[in-house]
């Protein structure tokens, strides 16, 4: 498949729009990375999930590309040779794009502190891609001022990585640029969850997660002028029908993304998901990052600003106070615990988020899944009970 | 293969008796006004907690030992039932079956609830999720120690920075609050010159496994061997009277040319000389062991037996600079280390302990440890030139402990190395 590096986004409808991100989506071979590097004549860095600073990595005229394994439907052999059983799927199917060379055009990787395991993963990838720029990202747990000292100077060794990589030096200028970018950026995606759960009928679910992904490959403004074109293009719609489904909040799947066949399961099972948590990264932090001393406003995003989720520790702080806050503030009925198998972060939380839950009475379900399953069948009766109990005696 | 019946050794009936007077210790801590603090064994400050007279638990190990005397499996369908995943790590789920269970611990005498959770997030992210879930269970004031992953071959002096600064500033003044009391220095310094002596002791043992026969088994011997300093003594002088007695009788075995003992006597032909990377699978810990010494099969060097503390190359806990030193302890455990760091280490092992080839035991819930350990296995073969072999598991859960298929996967590993090293007398 070739991917168009520009797109036509003036004269584009919906269905052409959705159509590009389902091509961005299938596009293992990172054929838009490959034109863009071309095009600029410049370095691409992989980061997996949940954040990383990619405002660093524009700063330093390099794209930022988030793998989050493969999709539905990619055959992996090699990647299975390297874990056990008893691991998630997410890296053994980012292990077998790199072995099958679908990640060449990546100049370096970024391992942040999510699990365990991508935590030793970085190390696999030093040995076995010896001849890239690999690093892992330790993202400060205590966010005292020992933390953020801590995070600072990692950010800054990233820094000078970059600019050793990029041959050029990062200004405080050209960071607070990318800052600004960034901040457009999620601020058009904070819209986009807006209005998806003000009209859930007009924003499925299965085309947010499209665009959500899309911010993983594409430059940061072909990102936010895309996300722009999709909110014109249905907001013109006037259809305001909004069929008889409950609202539901999807949590646990900001490391091993779900298949898009689960996310219309889900939707075809009476439940409309208004708020979620994949592709965390692109929505990480909750407010703009202040660009005026650039470096330690990405500190302060990070240490102060970032959201609610699993990998992060967060002091005395008692579980389930944010989800229960966006719950409330979505008008949501219930809740779906939706994770990766073997995903330990997202798998020991749930108990504590569900207790939270219990207290508010708060309905909620619970179900597993990985990035290759293919069958959804028990997923959607499961969803689809839930549905109709919170629809016949909770609502009631 | 095997002589006489298990003989207990003077220093297996000190530690015993240590491990029982502190069991005891802890079930009377309310009465005694002992304050308890939960943290973990990896990198774990006991000096620092001891010079507070505090009790330290370590619900790993209590999990290991329930694991060791068949009650885990009760714990861990106590923690399913209260809705942890299949998935998820069984130390985890076993320790919070107990303590819903009414909290007898493995000795069967009650383990008291945290006055405080040190949370030493070292080495393995699953404890920050478990102490998360304690601390909502007991609403007790919880600390973080958060120690970098130190993930390019070497300690960078930022990472003992940040460490450092945070035991100094906000774990110090936590146990301050918590007892009420200034942080006795002299006292801390007189438990770290302890540990550093000890440490070396227990470097003695270690080394002793370089004698050909090897006077101990390093990984089914060296799990108890490293209970007292990895777990509740660590600087304390009993703590270093252990070791001078294990090392004595170490010295002894080496002066007779005795191996090491097993349950079923004395390991007098020692066939194989293997490396075992991993964890124990704590249930089946007997059976597995017998699946060895039936062989001839001795433990010269293991990894696990790093996990709290790695000595190996000179690091020593230091008065003089207490705060650095206990962070470095902290940093340099085994399962903090890069995965090319882990193969380093094991490849020293198999080379200096003039091992015949090494074994992997991958853990279902342990992915600190076996992430990455197919690659370790390829990648030791291919450096070393000694055949792997790589056996699944788990920690405490003996759903995943399938006797038949490991018993037959290690005999066909065994037979390799006969038909490579050729058949040797016993």
């Amino acid at each position: 498949m070739e991917m168009r590096l520009e797109f036509d986004i003036h004269n584009t409808s919906l269905e052409e729009l959705i159509q590009y991100c389902e091509d961005l989506y299938h596009d293992l071979e990172l054929s838009y990375v490959k034109k863009w590097k071309e095009k600029k004549g410049a370095k691409a860095i992989g980061f997996m999930p949940v954040c990383v600073p990619r405002e660093l990595i524009h700063a330093a005229g390099m794209l930022p590309v988030g793998i989050m394994g493969g999709i539905d439907g990619m055959e992996v052999v090699r990647g299975n040779a390297y874990f056990q059983s008893y691991i998630c799927q997410i890296p053994r199917s980012t292990l077998e794009l790199a072995l099958t060379g679908k990640l060449d055009c990546l100049d370096g990787m970024i391992f942040p502190s999510i699990c365990d395991v991508v935590r030793n993963m970085s190390g696999m990838w030093k040995l076995m891609f010896p001849q890239k720029y690999v690093k892992y990202l330790d993202l400060p747990q205590n966010r005292e001022k020992q933390g953020r000292e801590f995070y600072s100077g990692q950010l800054e060794c990233l820094k000078k990585d970059f600019e050793e990589m990029a041959g050029s030096n990062i200004t405080d200028d050209t960071l607070r640029s990318a800052i600004q970018l960034y901040n457009e950026n999620r601020s058009v995606i904070d819209e986009l969850y807006h209005v998806r759960s003000q009209y859930p009928s007009k924003v499925p679910s299965y085309h947010l997660y499209l665009l959500m992904r899309a911010s993983n490959i594409l430059e940061v403004r072909e990102h936010t002028k895309l996300i722009e074109k999709y909110l014109s293009l249905v907001m013109a719609n006037r259809d305001t029908e909004v069929k008889d489904k409950i609202r539901v909040v999807l949590t646990g799947l900001f490391c091993e993304q779900p298949p898009p066949i689960l996310i219309k399961a889900l939707e075809n099972s009476g439940c409309y998901i208004i708020e979620d948590d994949w592709v965390l990264g692109s929505r990480y932090y909750e407010k703009p990052t202040d660009e005026r001393k650039p470096l330690e406003g990405l500190v302060e995003s990070t240490m102060n600003y970032s959201v609610s989720t699993a990998t992060r520790y967060e002091g005395e702080k008692l579980k389930g106070g944010y989800l229960i806050e966006r719950i409330k503030k979505l008008r949501a009925d219930g809740v779906i615990f939706c994770a990766p198998s073997f995903c330990d972060p997202a798998l020991l939380e749930r108990p504590m988020l569900q207790k939270a839950l219990l207290k508010e009475k708060i309905p909620f379900t619970s179900c597993q899944y990985s990035e290759n399953a293919s069958q959804m069948q028990t997923i959607r009766e499961q969803t689809g009970t839930f549905s109709d109990s919170v629809r016949l005696w909770e609502r009631a | 293969m095997t002589g006489q019946r298990e003989k207990k050794d003077d220093s297996m009936r000190l530690q015993r008796t240590m491990l029982e007077n502190y069991y005891e210790k802890l079930s009377r801590a309310k009465e005694s006004g002992k304050k308890v603090v939960y943290t973990f064994v990896p990198g774990n400050l006991n000096e620092l907690l001891t010079a507070f007279d505090v009790l330290a638990v370590h619900p790993e190990v209590n999990a290991l030992q329930l694991g060791m005397r068949k009650k885990s499996d009760e714990y861990i369908i106590e923690s399913e039932n209260d809705g942890h995943s299949e998935d998820v790590c069984a130390y985890v789920k076993c320790h919070l079956g107990m303590m819903n269970k009414g909290g007898i611990g493995p000795t069967g005498t009650k383990i008291p609830p945290p006055d405080l959770l040190l949370l030493s997030y070292t080495g393995c992210a699953t404890y920050l999720k478990w102490f998360e879930l304690l601390r909502e269970r007991y609403h007790c004031p919880i600390v973080m120690l958060h120690v970098p992953y130190v993930s390019e071959n070497t300690i960078q002096a930022s990472q003992i920075k940040y460490v450092a600064d945070q035991i100094r500033d906000v774990v110090v003044p936590a146990l301050e609050k918590l007892t009420g009391k200034k942080l006795d220095k002299e006292k801390l310094g007189k438990h770290l010159d302890t540990s550093a002596r000890t440490e070396s002791h227990l470097m003695d043992v270690w080394e002793s496994a370089k004698h050909q026969p090897s006077p101990i088994d390093a990984f089914f011997g060296g799990v108890y061997y490293v209970g007292p300093i990895f777990g509740a003594f660590g600087g304390l002088s009993e703590c270093e009277q252990y070791y001078l007695k294990l090392k004595e009788e170490v010295q002894e075995r080496v002066q007779k040319t005795l191996g090491p003992m097993t349950p079923e006597g004395e390991l007098k032909d020692q066939k194989w000389r293997v490396v075992i990377e991993g964890t124990p699978p704590w249930t089946h810990f007997r059976e597995f062991w017998k699946m060895f010494y039936d062989e001839g099969a001795v433990v010269v060097s293991s990894s696990y037996t790093r996990v709290g503390g790695y000595y190996d190359e000179g690091f020593r806990h230091d008065s003089r600079k207490p705060f650095e030193s206990m962070a470095e302890y902290c940093l340099s455990c085994y399962t903090n280390r890069s995965v090319s760091s882990r193969i380093d280490i094991l490849e020293r092992f198999i080379k200096e302990y003039k091992a015949d080839g090494f074994l992997v035991n991958s853990t279902k819930s342990c992915n600190s440890f076996s992430s990455g350990q197919m690659l370790i296995l390829k990648e030791l073969e291919r450096r070393t030139g000694k055949p792997g072999c790589f056996i699944e598991s788990d920690l405490v859960d003996p759903r995943y402990f399938n006797t038949a298929n490991i018993a037959n996967r290690l005999y066909s590993y065994f037979q390799i190395l006969e038909r490579r090293e050729g058949k040797r007398t016993r």
